[in-house]
């Protein structure tokens, strides 16, 4: 009965994401965040926000954070997106998602996935951040629960150690 | 009974915690919705008026539409309180606030939902709408609800004490005026339900971001008017609540009415905007307090008035309004309370239950008035608080129990470790301190909706895997109430944590419980678990007393070892004893309950109920602040809390939940507050509604003080609430100590500072000028 809309164009769009490379129908206007969410099933990037306000929804793009919702998927072409599902190794997580875990840096978690991959953005050029810097980083990424203290706790708790 | 640090003991991280972190954990919009609709609402586009005609039949002609509701297709009320429910999902033949829903479509995709919305016509009558309280209220105003006079939807007059003979007995009375804006929950999930009627079975399930399952339960069956057995409500992962899931909320309703319609699984995601429209939190506030005291600073008597702008619906305002006059008692000694308060309608989205529900915008004003008459008087503002600290066991006037009080303790921890002292009066210029108490109820304890019932159930299942299970209604929104089952029942068994899995919040599976509010879920279902491990561990001990051919009362258990005697030679393992257990009963299911005595459900007076609790939380905060005089930019600097929670079951959860109330005071203290251009919400989005960043968050330096209450679950009383209110005080008098201005309104935006130094130099000018003349 109800046809597809043939409004947006459709095109290839090759990707990498958590390090394997996939291959997917996009249309022209699909955000990267429905890619990941709805197409490549990756829901622990969350939406908080009508867009580009929340930073819940933090990736990074050739280790870069951005903000999926505001990043159309195909400008993403031949490109590498990590999210929070690809920094766990073999199930393990990695010591910035135990520090998030052990020092509470979570409480209800919904902000959580976009703060750590801000984070870790973080901690890859810079590994001893000082509190400021931490501010810096995270200054988009809004949290309502833990009024930012263990955040905080959380990055310095891996800041300096081996990845 | 004297308090104790509690900070020699860690915590344990949330056992759902990892599933967070690894970002595997499943909210509602994460769920599998395979062949969904998509749900979305159409909105009212003015403020009040009566709707003449509703058209949807070119909606409903649009290719991949399949449901559409209108406030024809439900009949019935829906609301928290059973004497107040005057809302329906979507309006029927009036619309009161703008965004109100009015019609609901269910289609193939979220493109075609909305060209869909765009086609059904809407025919209105305005009324003149009423956007401040005033306004409401004046004589010929048109009512917003034909049964309350006045726009007034509740007026309370309490008074206790004899008032006149306190004031009379005060060396300094004074009054003032305090006005705090309305706010937001601004929970970082947006709203979202998905909803599956099967039309075979008659059944529906719905997964959604409720904190009250079993409300919810209830009102989908009144709406839809279905049998409750037909209905199973599952909460998924929660991304914070803070009270905006507090009561059921339209679109849950219209989810499900959309699902029945179109005989099938509807999804609806809330835009960020349509989620603040939806509300229900913290109403804007006018507040006008009047004190009485004595040289030494003693309080004699309070009088407040308290006028609350509540909005187009009742939701949760007669008891908002309740609480702010409760509230004033029941942290201080205060001889003579007077309380009048006002919830007034509006043409705007309801208010509702919002952290620290009630009682904040009264402390505020309260605790800034102390600090201005102690200056007058020339007292130090901790020598305030310490005279007219409260002794338990006791009972206030309005009825309300105060078995545990760690309030001084507080105070000596946040004094000293913020080198009060020292500092005071010694701040650099624009730099200042300032402090303030406040409390909290450890849940109401009187249920919204009465049955008789124990206020908590909790079931526990053990089976051959050697593992329990935890079974409880209570919702875990985040605040980490599920690991607190498990410690509980760990704990109580003597067995590790990891031996406890809990499920929490399924109707068809959890027992009744109503829910995370009032912070009650600590101390009622805390008690109720404790309650089933023990019953739990009766069952073991007489199955190892029977393999150990030993008398019950012989068996000592610790670590999970069972023996004869302490240190005995024949022992069983947990897992040995679970066997021996099964062998006599099969798998094994034990319940534990707990009920709120009634001598703890508060005053006999009309509206007693609301403010009873077995037991209050307690803080002192000190607050260090900038003030820019150029600017009018307050920054905040640190935070020194004490929190008296009775006793920590998991001091790293309550070190997280004190760090996050002070810092959601701090948002409606500095810069949060909602905005309407006639009606229409100015702030909807994040970067409208401004919520601290992590640049403008200060370090919070939380201190835990355990007064071990005799009633709560190993002494425990609530850690979730109690300080907040305590941090838009503290930062206004510390304001006060930087610059030398009062600030009469709340958020502290630079517009208002600057206004404030204005009008400050203003009077300062002629007052001079007075003396010159």
């Amino acid at each position: 009965m109800h046809e597809p809309s043939a409004q947006y164009k459709k095109r290839l769009l090759r990707i990498k994401v958590n390090g394997r490379w996939r291959e997917d129908a996009v249309a022209d206007g699909c955000m990267l965040v429905d890619y990941l969410r709805d197409t490549a099933g990756l829901t622990g990037v969350k939406t908080g926000c009508d867009g580009g306000e929340c930073g819940a929804c933090t990736v990074l793009l050739d280790g870069l954070p951005v903000l999926a919702c505001v990043t159309l998927a195909v400008r993403c072409e031949g490109r590498s997106v990590e999210t929070i599902e690809g920094l766990a190794a073999q199930g393990r997580p990695s010591r910035l998602q135990q520090a998030f875990h052990e020092k509470l840096g979570a409480q209800c978690g919904y902000c959580t996935p976009g703060m750590v991959m801000a984070s870790e953005a973080l901690l890859r050029r810079n590994p001893t951040p000082t509190d400021d810097e931490i501010r810096a980083a995270l200054a988009g990424n809004l949290c309502r629960c833990t009024g930012y203290v263990k955040i905080i706790e959380s990055v310095k708790a891996v800041a300096g150690l081996a990845p | 009974m004297t308090a104790a640090f509690a900070s020699s003991r860690p915590g344990v991280p949330l056992i759902d915690g990892i599933d967070k972190v690894l970002g595997r954990a499943r909210y509602t919009a994460d769920l599998d919705r395979a062949g969904a609709l998509v749900g979305r609402i159409l909105r009212s586009p003015i403020a009040h008026g009566e709707i003449v005609r509703i058209d949807t039949a070119r909606a409903r002609a649009l290719d991949g539409v399949i449901a559409i509701v209108t406030g024809a297709d439900c009949d019935k009320t829906y609301g928290v309180l059973p004497i107040a429910m005057n809302e329906y999902p979507m309006a029927r033949d009036r619309v009161r606030y703008c965004g109100e829903p009015i019609a609901a479509v269910a289609a193939v995709d979220e493109e075609t939902a909305q060209r869909a919305l765009d086609l059904i016509d809407v025919e209105f009558r305005a009324l003149p709408a009423y956007f401040i309280s005033k306004d409401a209220r004046a004589p010929d105003a048109v009512l917003l609800h034909a049964n309350k006079p006045g726009n007034v939807e509740r007026e309370v007059h309490h008074d206790f004490g004899d008032i006149e003979a306190g004031f009379a007995a005060a060396d300094l009375v004074r009054e003032h005026r305090v006005s705090c804006a309305e706010i937001n929950h601004a929970q970082i999930e947006p709203h979202a339900c998905l909803a599956d009627f099967d039309p075979v079975t008659g059944r529906l399930t719905v997964q959604d971001v409720s904190q009250v399952v079993y409300y919810l339960h209830l009102m989908l069956a009144r709406c839809l008017d279905m049998d409750e057995s037909q209905i199973r409500v599952i909460k998924p992962f929660v991304g914070g609540g803070f009270g905006a899931r507090v009561e059921v909320l339209n679109f849950e309703i219209v989810t499900a009415l959309l699902a029945r319609a179109a005989g099938g699984r509807v999804f609806m995601q809330l835009t960020r905007e349509e989620t603040f429209i939806t509300h229900r939190a913290r109403p804007q506030t006018d507040v006008v307090l009047k004190l009485g005291m004595k040289k030494d600073g003693r309080f004699t008597a309070c009088a407040c008035e308290v006028t609350q702008r509540g909005g187009a619906y009742a939701g949760y305002g007669v008891v908002t309004i309740l609480y702010a006059g409760a509230l004033l008692q029941g942290l201080y000694d205060i001889p003579a309370v007077k309380y009048d308060g006002y919830r007034v309608y509006a043409n705007l989205p309801p208010c509702g239950a919002m952290r620290g529900h009630g009682g904040v915008n009264t402390r505020h004003a309260f605790e800034t008035l102390v600090d201005r008459m102690a200056r007058e008087l020339g007292l130090d503002p901790f020598a305030v608080r310490r005279a007219n600290l409260l002794h338990a066991p006791m009972q206030t006037m309005n009825g309300l129990m105060v078995q545990s009080y760690g309030l001084a303790e507080c105070l000596d921890v946040v004094e000293q470790a913020s080198g009060w002292k020292e500092r005071i009066g010694r701040m650099p210029p624009g730099k200042g301190l300032g402090m303030s108490c406040s409390h909290y109820v450890s849940g109401s304890a009187k249920p919204i909706h009465f049955t008789g019932e124990p206020h908590a159930v909790i079931h526990l299942k053990l089976d051959h895997d050697g593992g329990v299970t935890a079974l409880t209604g209570a919702a875990d929104i985040g605040q980490g109430s599920s690991t607190m089952v498990a410690i509980a029942v760990a704990e109580t068994l003597e067995v590790g944590i990891d031996r406890i899995r809990v499920i929490s919040s399924d109707t068809a599976v959890t027992p009744k419980d109503n829910g995370a509010y009032s912070s009650r879920i600590t101390f009622m279902v805390g008690n109720a678990a404790i309650d089933a491990a023990k019953n739990l561990k009766k069952i073991l001990i007489a199955a190892a007393a029977k393999k150990l051919e030993a008398h019950p009362d012989e068996i000592d258990c610790a670590g999970g070892i069972f023996r004869v005697g302490r240190g005995g030679q024949a022992m069983l393992s947990f897992k040995e004893v679970v066997a021996a257990a099964l062998v006599d009963e099969g798998a094994i299911s034990v319940k534990g309950s707990f009920t709120c005595p009634v001598e703890f459900q508060g005053g006999k007076h009309r509206g007693g109920a609301v403010g009873s609790t077995m037991g209050f939380s307690y803080g002192a905060q000190v607050v260090e602040t900038s003030v820019d005089e150029a600017t009018g930019m307050v920054t905040i600097d640190k935070v020194w809390v004490a929190l008296d929670c009775g006793h920590a079951i998991n001091p790293l959860a309550v070190k997280g939940q004190i760090e996050g109330q002070v810092w959601m005071g701090m948002g409606q203290a500095l810069c949060e507050e909602t905005r309407y251009l006639d009606g229409l919400p100015a702030h909807a989005s994040f970067l409208d509604y401004k919520m601290p960043t992590i640049v403008e968050s200060p370090h919070i330096e939380a201190f835990i003080v355990e007064s071990n209450d005799p009633n709560g679950p190993f002494g425990a009383k609530e850690a979730s609430e109690g300080a907040l209110a305590g941090f838009p005080p503290a930062m206004v008098n510390a304001i006060v100590n930087a610059i030398g201005v009062e600030l009469d309104e709340i958020p502290a935006t630079p517009d208002r500072v600057l206004e404030a130094i204005v009008q400050h130099q203003r009077k300062v000018k002629l007052a001079q000028k007075k003396a010159r003349s």
